[in-house]
C-alpha cells in the first residue's frame, strides 16, 4: 500500500474505502469522487445483454425491474450484500475493483462471464480477478461499466458470515450458450472457477454429478470463520444447492 | 485546505468549511450540534450514525461530508421540533424499545427508510433490515414491535 501513498484514489460508495483511510491503511493524496460522472451510471439493455454502470449501487441493481426479470441470479446476490445501508452506497464498480475474496459481485462477474469495460480497453471475466485484492486494472484505470450476457439459466448461492454477511463461501452456476460456468468466491484469494464441476454438469445437469468432485484444500483461504477443509465442503454443498434451485 | 459544503440539514439550507476528510457525522455532530446522531463503532458496523441522504438511510461515519454537497441530509431531531413525538418515536416509547437509547436515533431512522419503501414490513422483513443496526441492551425484540407498531401508526395517519 505505501507504494500507492502519493497518489489520488477513485471514490465510490466509500464503503471501503472510507474505513480503509480510518485505519490509515492506504494514504491517497487526493481522492476523486466518481458520484458525479454520468458515464458511470445507469442500467441499460443491449441484444443479450445487461450493462450496468460502475457507480450503480447495490439497492439499485436489487431493485431494477429489468434486472430481476432477466437475470434474478444478480438481482438476489445484490440484495444478500452486508445491509441496507451499505446497499444504498456501495457501488458494483468499487466492489470488483477492491476484489476482496470474501465479496459477492466477483462470483457473478466471473461465473455469468461478464466483460469489464474501462475508460480504456474491456477485460474479460477470466482475466479481471488475479490475486487478494488484486484485479488487471492498471493504475488510475477507471471501471465504466460491466456487461453481463444473459444465461439461460443461473442462481447464487453463499454461505454468509453472520456478523458482516460477506460470503464465506458463495457459489455462482450459470448456463450460458456456450456452456456452464462454476464460480466461486470467499474459499480462496480470489474467486475462481470449477472446471471438473462444469465439465461433468455440461455432462449431466443434475446435482448428484459433483458428489465425486472436490476442490483441493491446498488453495483454499483459512481464518477464524472458517477452516480450508470446511470451505472445501460448503464449494460442495452450495454447489448442489445451486444446482438444485436452477433445475 | 478547507473546502466549502453546502446541503439542507433537516429543512434548512446550510454550509460550512471544512476539511476534506471531514466525516458527515462529524459535520452534523460538531459543526451543526446535532447531538441525536451518535458515533458507536466509527467502522460502519454499528449502524448509531444512521440518517438519510437524498431519502436514503447511510451511515454517515462512512460518508465525507463534502460528498454530501447539494444533498438533503435528515437526522433524528428532523422527525418533531414539539413536545409530541413522532409516531415511530412513540411506538419505541410504548414498547420499550430502548434501554441505555445508544442506538435508538439510529435505528429510527433506519426503520423509517424501510417503513418508506414498505409501509407495512413483516417481522422478517424487519428483522432483515435491522441487520445494519446493534442494540447491546434490549436483544432487539422490542425494537421489533415497535417498529411494526409505528408502520402500523403511520399508515393510519
Ligand atoms: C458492514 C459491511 C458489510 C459488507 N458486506 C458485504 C457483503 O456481504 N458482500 C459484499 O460483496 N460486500 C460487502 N461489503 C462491501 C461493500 O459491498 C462495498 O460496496 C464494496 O466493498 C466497495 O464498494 P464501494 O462502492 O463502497 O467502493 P469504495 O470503498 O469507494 O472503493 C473501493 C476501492 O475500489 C476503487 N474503485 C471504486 N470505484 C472504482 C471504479 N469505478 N474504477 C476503478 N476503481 C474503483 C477505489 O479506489 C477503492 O480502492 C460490506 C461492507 C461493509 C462496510
Ligand atoms: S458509528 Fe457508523 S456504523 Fe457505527
Ligand atoms: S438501547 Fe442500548 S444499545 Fe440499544
Amino acid at each position: 500500500m505505501s507504494e500507492k501513498a502519493e497518489e489520488g484514489l477513485f471514490l465510490a460508495g466509500g464503503m471501503t474505502l472510507i474505513p480503509t483511510l480510518k485505519l490509515r491503511l492506504t494514504s491517497p493524496s487526493a481522492l476523486i469522487d466518481l458520484s458525479d460522472l454520468a458515464d458511470l451510471k445507469g442500467i441499460r439493455q443491449e441484444q443479450n445483454m445487461l450493462i450496468i454502470g460502475a457507480m450503480t449501487n447495490h439497492t439499485q441493481v436489487a431493485a431494477a425491474p429489468e434486472i430481476r426479470n432477466m437475470l434474478p441470479a444478480l438481482s438476489d446476490l445484490a440484495e444478500s450484500i452486508g445491509d441496507p445501508q451499505v446497499r444504498n452506497r456501495g457501488t458494483i464498480g468499487g466492489s470488483i475493483s477492491n476484489a476482496d475474496p470474501a465479496a459477492d459481485y466477483p462470483a457473478a462477474v466471473l461465473g455469468l462471464g461478464a466483460t469489464v469495460q474501462t475508460n480504456s480497453r474491456s477485460i474479460d471475466a477470466d482475466s479481471f480477478f488475479t490475486g487478494l485484492f488484486e484485479t488487471s486494472l492498471k493504475r488510475n484505470e477507471l471501471v465504466i461499466e460491466v456487461c453481463f450476457p444473459i444465461p439461460k439459466r443461473a442462481a447464487y448461492i453463499k454461505f454468509p458470515n453472520p456478523a458482516s454477511r460477506y460470503a464465506v463461501v458463495g457459489v455462482m452456476v450459470a448456463e450460458h450458450e456456450d456452456g456452464i460456468r462454476v464460480a466461486v468466491t470467499g474459499a480462496g484469494p480470489n474467486v475462481f472457477r470449477v472446471h471438473e464441476m462444469e465439465q461433468a454438469l455440461e455432462a449431466n445437469f443434475s446435482p448428484e454429478v459433483i458428489e465425486d468432485i472436490s476442490v483441493s484444500v491446498d488453495s483454499l483461504n483459512e481464518d477464524v470463520h472458517a477452516s480450508a477443509e470446511y470451505r472445501a465442503h460448503l464449494i460442495k454443498v452450495l454447489a448442489k444447492r445451486v444446482i438444485a434451485a436452477i433445475i | 485546505m478547507t473546502m466549502k459544503v453546502t446541503l439542507s440539514l433537516n429543512g434548512k439550507l446550510v454550509s460550512a468549511d471544512v476539511e476534506p476528510w471531514t466525516l458527515l457525522v462529524q459535520l452534523i455532530r460538531d459543526h451543526f450540534g446535532l447531538t441525536g446522531t451518535h458515533v458507536g463503532c466509527d467502522t460502519s458496523q454499528c449502524g448509531a450514525c444512521v440518517v438519510h441522504v437524498n431519502g436514503q438511510s447511510v451511515k454517515s461515519c462512512s460518508m465525507l461530508a463534502v460528498q454530501a454537497e447539494g444533498m438533503e441530509v435528515k437526522t433524528i431531531e428532523s422527525l418533531t421540533s414539539t413536545k409530541v413525538l413522532h409516531p415511530m418515536q412513540q411506538a419505541f416509547k410504548d414498547h420499550h424499545g430502548l434501554q441505555c437509547g445508544f442506538c435508538t436515533p439510529g435505528i429510527i431512522m433506519s426503520a423509517l427508510n424501510l417503513v418508506a419503501i414498505n409501509p407495512d414490513p413483516s417481522e422478517t422483513e424487519i428483522r432483515e433490515w435491522l441487520e445494519g443496526n446493534l442494540c447491546r441492551c434490549t436483544g432487539y425484540h422490542n425494537i421489533v414491535k415497535a417498529i411494526s407498531a409505528g408502520a402500523k401508526t403511520m399508515k393510519v395517519s
